[in-house]
């Protein structure tokens, strides 16, 4: 990929966590990138690390937590090596967050006017005016009706497939480069979960803007998503175009995860499933971290991490078995 | 199961003994509790043994004043007594009538708060609104009315045997709606989650669930508000005592002490007073401290992984 | 020959009186004072068969009434009107002494597994209570082996019996979750979400679990899930509700292929699908209405496009379309769709 499409790119990103019991490592040398307008799904079963992954490429990671190894470069620019005061005039403004909560971006006292227009004046050197132009806008975009009086209500006034528009309209103020959104749809019905994503996929396709997914659904992954980074216990176990991994997924898991799935079976039939649970971050064992629960492990497995690398079929797996 | 535990256990121990504070009040409540309660036995006199007291001992200084005794440390009070052993006697008295008026709260409070909580409704309306007018009448109004009660009806001399027990009562009484407001608001919470409705799918009846189910699970606040209401209860004692309403001065706990020396302080004895006070400012705040350690540890935010 | 009907559900309503204690139910409109109760109308009018040894899935959005209907049947909640019976015999207006003997045949799991295990129980003291309870003729020993043998059966390891619920995962607490259920020997097990708190490679072990003791025990399902692909999976019939109300019960595979009612057809071309770029589902307009306010006639007229003025008017009966199917809808009685 020649450098000046790329977005981002993470190498060998490690946070830890420094707890009374001794450190977890949550995100184990994870490396990715992403090109501008392109966007990349990441998924794994919960704890899995795709949070505290999203979270670290803001620099975002609270107090126990730290990035301890690892580079993010983002439009050019190291951000783990930014100021906080560097980092605010990123956060928010190139790149916004979306969480599955709306009320984490949306503060209850505020009207949506309010917040949307400070939101723009504490990034952009415009008046009140033009702000609030630019918030209608983004409201009219998100498919909010009559957004003129919408800007004077208070978010409790919404459902909450609205308030996630409204937050998708929030992240779009700034014209961000990337957008990270955190399972925004996980606690929506389905009707609504379709609308949203929609969405959010033609903003992204229509303003070229970047978008690291994140969720443990791998159909809504399929469909929103271009690439696909596949976590599991902290590392990224697999990587590719998402039609590839979806029809024709390499690594162990990622075949188990996709096999255990009701759509993948005839009607009544016995679901494949993947004997044990994921390890927590204290538990994870040496070498392969789905030795524990692989079908295929070999000797190799038990003792030698496999790193994330190009195999045959055309992705990149962390698997020993595959070449 | 034992794994667990220990590490819990462990848990417990190694948090503890990180907090200087909490070890500290630990040390200073446990001194203090095994002093008074062993007083027979390390007091150097016996104050309620008359015939060991002399009237021409009265008033004297601590020992590193002048015209002090040696054989009385802190000095003695109007009546000639050791100060030390008076102070050693009272504070088992006052500690006794904070336990036990605690433990007296404890069983009317959880028992209204779990059935006011699990039943709900009427019943739940009629028990808390009992709870409040409880409130609003203070602890002091409810010692006046029934010390009255009791001196009318059986006399003075009684009322001096059966002090103890009668404090016991009228503390226990007069503060149950505390426990009963707390059990309630965790019976309310936890009576929704599933294991209950589980229960309730088996067919128990609504005594062993609130019973077997629900109590268990509340028992963590009860344990962090039994602190603050020890120190409660040994403070409405002293309160009571302090204005007359308590312990007689032939069996005086802490706060009777304050009372009894309070007359003397501007003739120039302020020991009299001045040691008991210290003794219950240092007794109260152990208890408040521990018991906010204990808030902090079982608090479940700072209780996960 | 149609096979026999273990659980009716007849007309049940359900409505919750949220509005509080008297004082809060003051309200100044119009200038006076007036009390005015507030009412969620959860569940209104429903009414289903469950068959012996199937699988019925109640499907709809997070609000519409499916865990307060599975409350009712399981007695947790005595419903407002309507009736339920199992085999014949009415069980919402039994005492708790004669429901008794129902508990023993009508079980439940829950949907939170943090939540529905007492955490200050050890997994012998959850399984051995229902046994106790229920099966009190059992011997000490019996008991224990009951035990062990229902854990087995769940595939949680009975030396593990002595742990509390928070020492295992969440798939292995909704195993012991349903060990607690099996533990009496049910026939009917109504299933609140079982598996919708757990990842996806635990789901397949647990509704692996939950179909082979389906086929070993020969138990009926009541399962209510939101996960569409997980219910196409398990199911032999589907109930599709909406804001309280039933709109749509078919055979599983018909109502996949060929869903009738327009709320169905929108629920179901939303399901997010593997392998397929982009969206092509039906976009409602609106929101779900409040249950506190029912809209008049279909309360899906708001947001239909074939609603018509007799919708807004008149309450649709569910009343069967076809040989596999019963729809609650004018427009599809009337054969505009
Ligand atoms: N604040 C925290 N303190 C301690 N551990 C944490 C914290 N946040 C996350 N972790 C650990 O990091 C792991 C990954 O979490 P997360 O990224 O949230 O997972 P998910 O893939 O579900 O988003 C978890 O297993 C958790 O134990
Ligand atoms: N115990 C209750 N008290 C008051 N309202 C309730 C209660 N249980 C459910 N409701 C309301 O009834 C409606 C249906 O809820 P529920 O049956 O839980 O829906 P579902 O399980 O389909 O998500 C919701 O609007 C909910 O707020
Ligand atoms: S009855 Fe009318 S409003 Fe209701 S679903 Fe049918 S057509 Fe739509
Ligand atoms: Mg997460
Ligand atoms: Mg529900």
């Amino acid at each position: 990929m020649a450098d000046r499409d790329n977005l981002l790119s993470v190498k060998d990103l490690i946070i830890r966590f420094q707890l009374r019991q001794g450190a977890l490592t949550a995100v184990n040398r994870v490396s990715f990138d992403l090109a501008k307008g392109e966007r990349l799904g990441l998924v794994g079963e919960s704890g899995a690390g795709k949070s505290v992954t999203g979270f670290g490429i803001l620099n975002l990671i609270s107090k126990p937590g730290r990035i301890t190894h690892g580079s993010i470069r983002f439009e050019g620019r190291e951000l783990t090596q930014m100021s906080e005061e560097e980092m605010r005039r990123i956060r928010g403004n190139r790149i916004s967050m979306i969480f599955q909560d709306p009320m984490m971006t949306l503060n209850p006292v505020l009207t949506i006017g309010t917040q949307m227009v400070e939101t723009l004046l504490a990034h952009k050197p415009i008046s009140r005016r033009e702000a609030t132009e630019i918030a209608l806008d983004r409201i009219n975009r998100v498919s909010i009706s009559s957004p003129q009086k919408r800007l004077e209500q208070y978010p409790h006034e919404f459902s909450g497939g609205m308030r996630q528009r409204i937050v998708i309209a929030i992240a779009l103020l700034t014209s961000p480069a990337l957008i990270i959104a955190d399972e925004p749809t996980t606690a929506l019905d389905v009707t609504i979960q379709a609308d949203i994503l929609e969405l959010l996929l033609h903003l992204c396709d229509t303003e070229k803007t970047g978008l690291i997914l994140i969720t443990h659904d791998l159909a809504v992954v399929s469909q929103v998503t271009e690439r696909i980074a596949v976590m599991y216990a902290g590392t990224i176990v697999e990587t590719g175009a998402t039609g590839q991994i979806i029809r024709n997924p390499q690594h162990p898991y990622t075949q188990g995860l996709l096999a255990a799935l009701p759509q993948n079976v005839p009607a009544g039939g016995r679901l494949k499933q993947i004997p044990g649970v994921m390890p927590g971050p204290s538990r994870i064992p040496a070498g392969c971290p789905f030795n524990t629960r692989c079908a295929l492990c070999e000797e190799v497995c038990r003792t030698v991490q496999p790193p994330l690398e190009p195999k045959q079929a055309g992705c990149l797996a962390a698997c020993h078995l595959l070449n | 199961m034992n794994t667990w535990r220990k590490m819990q256990q462990s848990y417990f121990l190694h948090s503890f003994l990180r907090d200087p504070l909490a070890v500290g009040s630990l040390f200073i409540l446990l001194l203090l509790v095994i002093a008074s309660f062993g007083a027979p036995l390390i007091a150097p006199h016996n104050p309620y043994d008359t015939t060991t007291i002399d009237i021409l001992d009265s008033e004297l200084p601590p020992i590193w004043l002048e015209k002090s005794d040696s054989r009385f440390l802190l000095g003695t009070d109007s009546q000639g007594r050791d100060m030390l052993s008076t102070m050693l006697y009272g504070m088992r008295v006052s500690i006794i009538i904070g336990l036990g008026a605690v433990f007296l709260q404890a069983v009317m409070g959880i028992l209204i708060g779990l059935v006011a909580g699990y039943k709900g409704k009427r019943l739940d309306a009629f028990l808390m609104r009992l709870a409040d007018v409880q409130l609003s009448f203070s602890t002091y109004m409810v010692a006046i009315f029934f010390g009255a009660l009791f001196q009318a009806a059986f006399g003075m001399g009684m009322y001096e045997e059966f002090a103890i027990p009668l404090l016991i009562f009228i503390i226990g009484f007069a503060e149950w709606p505390q426990y009963a407001r707390t059990v309630r608001a965790s019976v309310m919470a936890e009576k929704k989650k599933e294991y209950v409705e589980a229960a309730r799918v088996i067919g128990l009846r609504p005594g062993r669930i609130m019973w077997r189910h629900i109590l268990p699970n509340t028992l963590t606040s009860v344990l962090v508000i039994s602190t603050v209401q020890v120190a409660n209860a040994i403070m409405s004692e002293a309160a009571l005592s302090f204005i007359g309403l308590g312990m007689p001065v032939t069996r005086p706990s802490l706060g009777s002490l304050i009372k009894a020396g309070f007359d003397y302080i501007f003739s120039g004895s302020w020991w009299i007073t001045l040691f008991p006070g210290l003794a219950l400012v240092l007794l109260i705040l152990s208890v408040n401290l521990l018991g906010d350690w204990l808030r902090d540890f079982l608090n479940p935010k700072l209780y996960k992984e | 020959m149609p096979r026999k009907t273990l659980i009716s559900i007849q007309n049940v309503v359900k409505h919750f009186d949220i509005s509080g204690g008297w004082l809060d139910q003051l309200k100044f409109s119009g200038g006076r004072l007036v009390r005015r109760k507030t009412v969620v109308r959860a569940v209104n009018d429903v009414s289903l068969d469950i068959e012996q040894g199937e699988t019925l899935s109640v499907v709809g959005e997070s609000g519409c009434g499916k865990s307060t209907l599975a409350r009712t049947v399981m007695r947790l909640y005595p419903p407002d009107s309507g009736q339920v019976l199992y085999r014949g015999q009415r069980i919402d207006n039994l005492s708790s002494s004669d429901m008794k003997t129902y508990r023993t045949r009508m079980q439940m799991v829950f949907q939170d597994p943090y939540a529905s295990l007492n955490p200050r129980m050890s997994v012998r003291q959850i399984l051995e209570e229902p046994i106790r309870f229920l099966r009190g003729t059992l011997r000490r020993d019996e008991i224990q082996e009951a035990v062990a043998a229902i854990m087995l059966q769940v595939g949680v390891d009975p030396d593990w019996r002595d742990r509390y619920p928070h020492e295992f995962s969440g798939g292995q607490r909704q195993r012991i979750s349903i060990a607690r259920a099996l533990a009496v020997d049910p026939e009917f097990i109504v299933a609140d979400e079982p598996i919708a708190a757990l990842d996806v490679s635990i789901q397949a072990q647990i509704l692996n679990l939950m179909m082979d003791l389906q086929q070993e025990r020969g138990l009926t399902y009541m399962f209510i899930s939101h996960d569409l692909s997980v219910v196409k999976h398990i199911s032999s019939r589907v109930a599709v509700m909406y804001l309280g109300t039933v709109c749509e019960l078919a055979r599983a595979g018909t109502v996949f292929q060929s869903p009738r009612h327009p709320y169905t057809q929108a629920l179901l071309s939303a399901i997010p699908r593997l392998g397929e770029q982009g969206f092509r589902h039906e976009r409602l307009k609106g929101d779900v209405p409040t249950p506190i306010q029912l809209p008049s006639g279909c309360v899906f007229h708001g947001r239909c496009r074939y609603a018509d003025g007799r919708c807004v008017k008149e309450i649709p009966r569910l009343r069967q379309v076809d040989e596999q199917t019963m729809t609650a809808c004018h427009a599809v009685e009337e054969g505009r769709i």
